[in-house]
């Protein structure tokens, strides 16, 4: 009899079957991720999480026969009051009786529960989406670089010498090459000197002293450290990633946006967030809300707290100039900002808007993105042409200048994903997009 | 049960309290090994118990159990299915697995107690191990010394022909089989192709006999000509397909036009795997009364000798009812006749019988009456299948133990009627229906390629033979035909016939979708 400890077997045997199912049923699961992403809060979106699959999408047919009509015998057990003959009437559902009969492959026709980790779940989630401006392009011009050890070189500074390397080497290449120890050449010294110096072994002398020669003149040619042997320390430079990121957050919260409107900002920002922190290391977010003045707010304030007031658009975009001078220099932050907004704003600030975005805003950011909320209900016959609104109207002619900057207008829950999807979606559409 | 009167009881128990390390294994197994070759007379393939966890027993569950198999998204899914489940607490795992091979593996997990693990390795490493190694069914259709490698050369194979052909296609294919895996096994011994010396030896006998009875007179016999000819003709050709098949994976290795030869090479794969499995499907009542019987007698045996504490005893004895519980038929619980249950007590009725039989037993089975129980059961365990083994052994006693009733539901009456009950005149009927329950050809749809015209259209006709009058469940099953229709690259139509009258009650077609096994496409 052999005894096996399986337990120590790598895990995870079954990963190839795995992901042959995920590939399988992908567009199941990624709808299912969807439907589920939406019922998510902020905090835990990107979790890992279990998602409903329905069972008929990856189902294994076979022939079997139907569970109704036709003759069919039952032996039950547990017969109690029945006698032969008795009838008994047909229990719903055509089962014959009484008991529930499990289905005949053991498998229920239920959806079944399905755990994805959280990497499966946000790949899946951002699927084919792309950050525009990964690389941050005006520090990649300036001179973040940073120095990276890349092994040993032959040649180099002497501040980089690299003493241990150098021994080493020359370690090795004196035994390789048998130079004389120094505890030998004191043995054959000693030695001489045992011998008495009347000079009866006067034969042994020589042949010692003849050694100590040779040994000598050995370790004078076989140097202790060879310019061979130096090896200095190399670097490399590499321009440093900008691993970290800053995400804005400027909402309007004057009277006018209602908390549907406030509901769409809020999943438009986690998706950007869950896409910013599968990119950066790092991600920070800062919540700016304004009405006719604009603050910093923590996040429960900013999409929970009413404020009352007039909107001036332009009030927000200092604020975040103001905090981006504060606390996050361009060179190692990469900015992006979301907007949303009902699209109002007072007619006198347009232009200021438009100026701070372009002239000092803009050039700061990786993207902007902009979206405009509107009233789940609102709902316009076909032919009717809404006019645009003051945002919108300001923004498209910023647009038009080709500045990293999109914009969306969006109504209901369910057109975020697909949104946030065309915005983000794999280069050529995004500038497409952009330029639209 | 065995009270002789020569006990040596053990000195100290095997083990005490829950926690087990390996020399516990080792103690439990060696005497529990003493007690079934000794006491009990079984004959085992040699054991090799592996130890798993929780994660590699749900990774033995999507694998149909077996320690290693070539990979296809079902058995990640079932994976993804067993391991919810688990997880939210739904469905506990088997405390062991075992597999039919030389050696006989049995997988116990680690979290059973020292108890259970007596338990399992009773149950698993000798009473499963003694069915497998000695039951008629396991050794005319399963290679238990060749099956490990076979499994890794159908691996090896599958992954060699995904990288070869793409994933997709072999995906494919492998849905296709999977579909038909039911379908896939040979009833039936065939026929072993005679080689030269046999042939010549039958060709002789044929010759002498027509010799001794030469008769002359024949001769002169008018025959009939015409018609026949061509019935004949057109029964060769279907004699030459080995029409009908209900082996339909086999007919499709052998036969289908357009499969490249490492298609027929999968379909090959998939069909020795259902072979494999075949024996399993018919033997289940028996295999886990044998097991559940074995365990019972020796757990018992341990604890009569002193080498089970009594707390080990209790926990056994819980344990072992939970197993072999039957809820009856208006109970929520109940989902089927529990094979354990309905397995275990005809066994222990055998032994019953053999060594206290009533007048009723000895009317019944005057030859059980006074054998040795032992003897007995390890023939039944040899030579029988469930539906031979409750036609044969299911006694009245146990029929009124479990108060077993016949209850007809014709789909064309509007109630159900009760035919039999545990009573003198439903007792054979009883046994008789019970056994068909368990009777394969019964439970499964009989499937048959009946007809072929390879130098036609190549439209193949797959007959249903509808027992009962119950249909298909349609929409399975144009699935099914689609992955046929495509197997198979022609036309095929499948109809469902009336066994008693031979009119069709229904008829599917299905064409095959282009490119989805054949690359050419068209």
């Amino acid at each position: 009899m052999h005894i096996v400890d399986r337990r120590l077997n790598p895990s995870g045997k079954n990963l190839a079957n795995r992901q042959r199912f995920m590939r399988r049923a992908k567009s199941l699961i990624r709808k299912a991720v969807h439907e589920s992403s939406a019922s998510r809060s902020i905090k835990d979106a990107d979790q890992a999480g279990e998602v409903a699959l329905p069972a008929q999408g990856v189902h294994e047919p076979s022939f079997h026969r139907s569970a109704t009509g036709g003759t069919r015998d039952h032996l039950l057990p547990g017969n109690k009051q029945y006698i032969e003959g008795d009838t008994i009437p047909r229990p719903q559902g055509g089962q014959g009786g009484g008991g529930s009969e499990g289905s005949p492959d053991g498998e229920g026709q239920d959806d079944f529960r399905f755990a994805l980790s959280q990497d499966e779940f946000v790949d899946l989630f951002l699927e084919d989406l792309e950050l525009p401006d990964l690389a941050k392009r005006r520090v990649v011009d300036i001179e973040s670089v940073s120095w990276h050890r890349a092994g040993y070189s032959v040649t180099g500074s002497p501040a980089n010498l690299a003493l241990l390397r150098t021994v080493r080497n020359s370690l090795s290449r004196r035994i390789a090459l048998k130079r004389p120890k120094p505890h030998e050449l004191q043995e054959l010294r000693d030695q001489i000197a045992a011998l008495s110096p009347d000079g009866e072994d006067h034969a042994r002398r020589a042949e010692l002293e003849e050694e100590l020669a040779r040994k000598m003149r050995r370790t004078g040619l076989i140097p202790y450290i060879d310019p061979l042997d130096v090896r200095y320390r190399k670097f490399e430079s590499m321009p440093k990633p900008v691993a970290q990121a800053v995400m804005f957050c400027l909402m309007d919260v004057s009277g006018s946006m209602t908390e549907h409107m406030k509901d769409l900002a809020k999943r438009f920002y986690v998706l950007l967030y869950i896409f910013l922190k599968r990119r950066y290391k790092h991600v920070d977010v800062v919540f700016i809300r304004h009405t006719h003045q604009a603050q910093e707010v923590d996040e429960d304030t900013f999409f929970h707290s009413p404020e009352t007031g007039g909107t001036v658009v332009s009030t927000a975009l200092e604020e975040m100039q103001r905090v981006v001078d504060e606390r996050y220099s361009p060179d190692s932050w990469n900015i992006y900002a979301a907007q949303a907004s009902d699209g109002d704003n007072t007619a006198s600030d347009n232009d200021k808007t438009a100026a701070l975005l372009t002239d000092t805003i803009l050039p700061l950011c990786q993207y902007y993105a902009y979206l405009e909320v509107g009233r789940d209900s609102e709902h316009f016959p076909p032919g009717f042409i809404r006019r645009d609104s003051d945002l919108w109207q300001t923004y498209t002619t910023i647009i038009k200048s080709g500045a990293p900057m999109a914009m969306r207008k969006v109504g209901h829950r369910r057109d975020i994903y697909p949104v946030f999807r065309e915005l983000f979606a794999k280069k050529q559409q995004a500038s497409a997009g952009a330029e639209e | 049960m065995n009270d002789s009167p020569g006990i040596v009881r053990a000195e100290r128990p095997l083990f005490e309290g829950a926690d087990w390390e390996f020399g516990t294994i080792q103690r439990v197994h060696d005497a529990i090994e003493k007690v079934a070759l000794n006491d009990l007379g079984l004959d085992v393939y040699p054991n090799q118990i592996e130890i798993i966890s929780a994660e590699q027993m749900l990774d033995a569950y999507s694998s149909i159990s077996m320690p290693l198999f070539y990979k296809h998204w079902s058995f990640g899914k079932h994976f993804a299915r067993n391991e919810a489940l688990y997880r939210a607490g739904m469905q506990g795992l088997a405390y062991e697995v075992v597999i039919n091979s030389n050696p006989c593996i049995s997988y116990i997990m680690e979290e059973n107690t020292a108890t259970m693990q007596a338990l399992v390795i009773a149950h698993a490493a000798f009473g499963h191990n003694h069915f497998f190694k000695n039951n008629y069914a396991f050794k005319q259709w399963t290679d238990a010394a060749g099956i490990l490698d076979y499994l890794e050369f159908a691996r090896g194979y599958i992954a060699h022909c995904e990288e070869r052909y793409g994933e997709t296609a072999v995906e494919r294919l492998l849905d296709a089989a999977h579909a038909l895996m039911t379908h896939g096994v040979h009833r039936y011994p065939r026929r072993r192709v005679a080689d030269l010396r046999s042939e010549e030896q039958r060709a002789k006998e044929r010759r002498e006999h027509d010799e001794r009875v030469f008769n002359d007179l024949w001769r002169t016999v008018p025959v009939k000509e015409g018609g026949k000819e061509d019935q004949s003709l057109e029964e060769r050709r279907r004699a030459l397909l080995q029409l009908p098949q209900e082996n339909i994976l086999y007919f499709l290795e052998k036969t289908a036009p357009r499969l490249l030869p490492w298609q027929r090479e999968v379909l090959r794969i998939v069909r020795m795997i259902a072979q494999y499995f075949y024996p399993q499907q018919q033997t289940k009542l028996m295999n886990e009364g044998c097991a559940t019987y074995t365990h019972y007698r020796i757990m018992n045996l341990l604890h009569e000798r002193g080498q089970l504490t009594d707390g080990a005893m209790v926990e056994f004895l819980r344990s072992h009812t939970n197993v072999v519980f039957q809820p009856d038929f208006d109970d929520p619980r109940y989902s089927g006749i529990n094979p354990y249950a309905l397995g275990f007590a005809m066994m222990r009725d055998i032994e019953r019988m053999c060594t206290e039989p009533t007048a009723e037993d000895e009317q019944w089975f005057p030859t059980l009456a006074g054998s040795d129980p032992m003897d007995v059961l390890r023939d039944v365990w040899a030579n029988y299948r469930d539906e031979s083994f409750i036609l044969q052994y299911l006694s009245p006693r146990m029929i009124r133990e479990f108060g077993l009733f016949h209850v007809l539901d014709d789909a064309n009456e509007p109630n159900l009627r009760v035919e039999a009950i545990h009573d003198e005149r439903g007792y054979r009927k009883i046994q008789r229906a019970l056994a068909r329950q368990y009777d394969i050809a019964w439970t499964l749809p009989d499937i048959q390629v009946v007809d072929v015209n390879l130098a036609g259209d190549r439209r193949l006709i797959v007959h249903h033979r509808a027992l009962n009058r119950i249909l298909l469940e349609e929409r399975d099953a144009r699935f099914v035909l689609q992955h046929l229709a495509d197997l198979w690259g022609y036309d095929v139509l499948l109809k469902e016939v009336d066994p008693g009258t031979d009119s069709v009650l229904k008829e599917h077609a299905a064409t095959p979708r282009g490119g989805i096994l054949h690359p050419d496409g068209n």
